[in-house]
């Protein structure tokens, strides 16, 4: 057993397993911005007073939110790069690390409008009418009142799509991003069969430490600032 | 829609009809606008030759790649949320056991399987199975992975479905003198499972995404069919477009059973399928939990 | 009581659903099913797993429902030779990334999918052959002069398979200034070219003239024609087979009888390919 675990051990530190983490933090943390950005435009857009707004955001969200991430990965490489010819570093590597960090976040913008939304749900209509009953037209209304107390309310799902979102980065591998954890598993678990089961502990305990923590700040974020009501 | 009156703006007023009016036409300039580019770029590279398109609808290509890739997308999808369900019943009454013990490991088994990236649990399982030489692995991977994961996420669906039923249901069981499993099992349990069968049927399209990872590992789902089919019709990017055209408008409707089934069931229990009257636009307090609750877990 | 009946019917309606999916579709025909009573048997079964490329057409493509190929017509000779007629084989597709994968995990027999025998797999899987050498060229777009060979890539983008060696070779010996894509399959590699995105594919000359042979990439690609490897195609096998032998000697006879010959003709027909005949025919090696 002793001996089991020290041999999973060095083959986690020849393979650069923790090289591999960083690759889809740094996914993640890139994805994870873009998609804040994107979704709260579209959280604005469907909360619009503009027909052609609401219904662009509802389209993009249906949309989106109902295709496959790997669909969206290949996509970005076959038909953004590909086709498009949207090149978005000189070298290689780098050009697909930002193609599936951008597929990441047109996906995760979906979901990131739906937290929000579902915040804007957690306001009273009283703070609403409060805005406009001082004269406050929609965007100062939104900036103002509604959305600092609705991100308050939706911390807790953003928390969850922001934990989907580091687990997913390893959808990655579909859009050519060779160093990412999926791949370096499958790799080692090729050339070391013996050792399956403490390789795929060995990633599977990698992400339980990411999410765990992501899960409890979360919580305790949105226990701290939910507005007393 | 557009007719119902939200409580974040005025009723537009003749000038900001005006506005909303150039909004609507500069906006739609802009999307036509990115459109036609896109569509200029992609027939500049000659992707919308009409043959590249009318290939993906004849007989042979539905009848030998997309309908048994569907197929094998539903077989998978329908053993994983079967398999979910239990899981999830198991584990979900488990963290509400009177037993310690019950409660620790139910909870460990959750939160591990909430946490591992699918992905990775379908390699594991694809190299596992193959390893000792399972029939069928890449099938058997698939729906393991997504068992284990949606039962994990199904589990917590029990879980706060009963802890969101009013005091009352569980203390009214008790003074009737029954035991507290028992209260659990003919009182809770039924009014949790009918306030969630909402974000169960959201979980199914979960599902069914996630599904399209089995391309991975030699799965010969939806995915893997249309870009088998491209190979040979040099349509690759249309053909996984059809695939993805599949996927949304078998999701949509999903979401639209979800939403009707929160509203229909709304009445039938004491769990929570609506929430109480919210700002946004008035679909979302129609659609209460189907809309929201889903959507946090819907991600994956 | 009411919560109840509704709570039964959707659930009654989801076990439905999933039945009524139960039926499970193939993806080309059905015999890639591993039915249990045709993959029981492990010595002497009923059927034999052959594991071949779906997406590569000359050679082992999926059409419909048939399977065709240089690959396909070797593998059901040799099959034939073992006893299997050609509706006792099962065609899996062994996608390059899979391949030591399927043989190691018995998700299939035996594999013909333009597999070169390398020392790095033969510690992990068995060879027989070879029955045919091949040879690592490139694949540019028709107007495409200044590309002539693997010392002409330097700084230019190459696109192979994910799992391949291929393109790892021309980094390491030819040009260290090369960008690799990898995809999943020669296909998509093809879409990347004609679209410009990449200078050239890389594979094997066998390989590149079937895919410029396609109806949907002729007068787009050209194959360069200066081969700079021997890729020696064998049969893949579990390191703990008993047939390689009796596979090796199918081998001799097929390129014996005329069979070899009429097998390259028939599925080289209009690619302007002829394999290299100083190499062609090849003689087996003798089973490790």
């Amino acid at each position: 057993m002793g001996d089991y675990l020290s041999q999973t051990w060095e083959l986690a530190r020849e393979y650069d397993v923790l090289g591999a983490f960083w690759v889809n933090i740094q996914l993640t943390f890139w994805a994870a911005i873009l998609s804040l950005v994107l979704g709260t435009a579209l959280a604005l857009m469907r909360i619009s007073p503009v027909p052609s707004l609401r219904w662009a955001g509802t389209a993009y969200v249906n949309v989106f939110r109902n295709t496959p991430l790997t669909i969206i990965m290949t996509f970005m490489v076959l038909g953004l790069w590909g086709q498009l010819q949207v090149t978005l570093a000189p070298d290689f590597a780098g050009n697909f690390f930002r193609l599936a960090v951008i597929g990441l976040a047109v996906y995760h913008a979906a979901f990131v409008c739906e937290s929000i939304r579902s915040g804007v749900n957690t306001v009273p209509i009283g703070q609403a009418e409060a805005a406009r009953a001082i004269g406050l037209p929609f965007l100062p209304a939104a900036r103002l009142i509604i959305l600092p107390q609705a991100f308050r309310g939706a911390i807790a799902p953003l928390g969850n799509t922001l934990i989907a979102l580091l687990k997913n980065s390893t959808v990655a591998a579909a859009a050519s991003v060779t160093t990412e954890t999926s791949s370096l598993m499958k790799t080692m678990i090729e050339f070391n069969s013996n050792y399956i089961y403490g390789i795929f502990l060995t990633f599977a305990i990698g992400y339980v430490i990411l999410v765990i923590p992501i899960g409890l700040l979360t919580t305790s974020l949105s226990t701290r600032l939910a507005v007393r009501r | 829609m557009s007719t119902q009156q939200s409580v974040l703006f005025d009723a537009p007023g003749p000038r900001a009809r005006r506005v909303i009016m150039i909004g609507n036409v500069v906006g739609g300039i802009v999307v036509l606008g990115v459109a036609a580019l896109v569509l200029l770029a992609l027939g500049r590279k000659g992707q919308l030759d009409a043959d590249l398109w009318t290939s993906l609808f004849t007989a042979d290509a539905w009848q030998y790649y997309f309908i048994p890739g569907l197929q094998n997308t539903l077989r998978a999808a329908g053993f994983a949320i079967v398999g979910a369900l239990v899981f999830g019943l198991v584990f979900g009454t488990g963290r509400l056991s009177q037993l310690r013990a019950v409660r620790v490991v139910s909870g460990i088994v959750v939160e591990f399987f909430r946490a591992v990236p699918v992905l990775l649990m379908m390699i594991f399982f694809y190299l596992l199975l193959g390893f000792n030489k399972v029939d069928d692995a890449p099938f058997l991977a698939v729906v393991f992975a997504l068992v284990l994961y949606n039962g994990s996420v199904i589990a917590e669906l029990v879980r706060s479905g009963v802890g969101n039923l009013p005091k009352g249901q569980g203390e009214a069981g008790l003074a009737i003198g029954l035991t507290p499993s028992q209260t659990l099992r003919s009182i809770q349990l039924p009014q949790a499972l009918i306030a969630m069968l909402p974000a169960l049927v959201s979980q199914l399209v979960v599902v069914l995404k996630d599904s399209a990872l089995g391309q991975i590992i030699t799965y010969n789902e939806l995915l893997r069919a249309a870009q088998l089919f491209g190979v040979g019709n040099g349509n690759i990017l249309q053909s996984l477009v059809l695939a993805a055209v599949i996927f949304i408008v078998i999701n949509w409707l999903l979401t639209l059973v979800a939403r009707w089934l929160s509203r229909f069931l709304s009445g039938r229990t004491a769990g929570a399928t609506t929430t109480g009257p919210g700002i946004g636009n008035p679909t979302v307090v129609a659609g209460g939990p189907a809309e929201d609750a889903p959507a946090e877990a819907a991600a994956r | 009581m009411r919560t109840r009946h509704a709570g039964a019917a959707v659930l009654a309606a989801l076990t439905a659903l999933t039945l009524a999916a139960c039926g499970g579709g193939e993806v080309g025909d059905d015999s890639t099913t591993t039915d249990p009573e045709q993959t029981a048997g492990g010595g002497g079964g009923e059927s034999i797993k052959i594991g071949i490329k779906f997406d590569q057409p000359g050679l082992g493509y999926q059409d419909g429902s048939t399977y065709t190929g240089f690959d396909v017509d070797v593998a059901t000779y040799v099959a034939g030779e073992l006893g299997y007629s050609e509706d006792q084989i099962e065609w899996v597709e062994a996608p390059s990334a899979q391949r030591e994968t399927m043989l190691q995990t018995g998700q299939v027999d035996m594999i013909f999918a333009t597999y070169s025998i390398t020392d790095t797999r033969k510690e992990t899987v068995a060879f027989a052959g070879p029955y045919f050498v091949a040879g690592q060229d490139l694949l540019v777009a028709e107007s495409n002069t200044d590309i002539t060979g693997p010392e002409s890539l330097e700084g230019k983008n190459l696109c192979s398979v994910t799992g391949s060696t291929s393109a790892q070779r021309i980094k390491d010996e030819y040009a260290a200034g090369v960008q690799l894509l990898e995809r999943p399959g020669y296909a998509e590699c093809v879409t990347a070219l004609t679209a410009g995105q990449v200078d050239a594919v890389t594979t094997d000359d066998i390989i590149l003239a079937g895919l410029a042979a396609q109806p949907a990439n002729q007068g787009k690609v050209k194959v360069v024609g200066a081969p700079f490897s021997t890729e020696r195609y064998g049969v893949g096998l579990p390191q703990d087979n008993d047939i390689c032998e009796d596979v090796n000697a199918a081998i001799e006879k097929m390129i014996e009888d005329g069979s070899w010959e009429e097998f390259v003709t028939k599925n080289t027909e209009g690619t302007g390919y002829t394999p290299n005949a100083s190499e062609n025919p090849p003689t087996v090696d003798p089973c490790a």
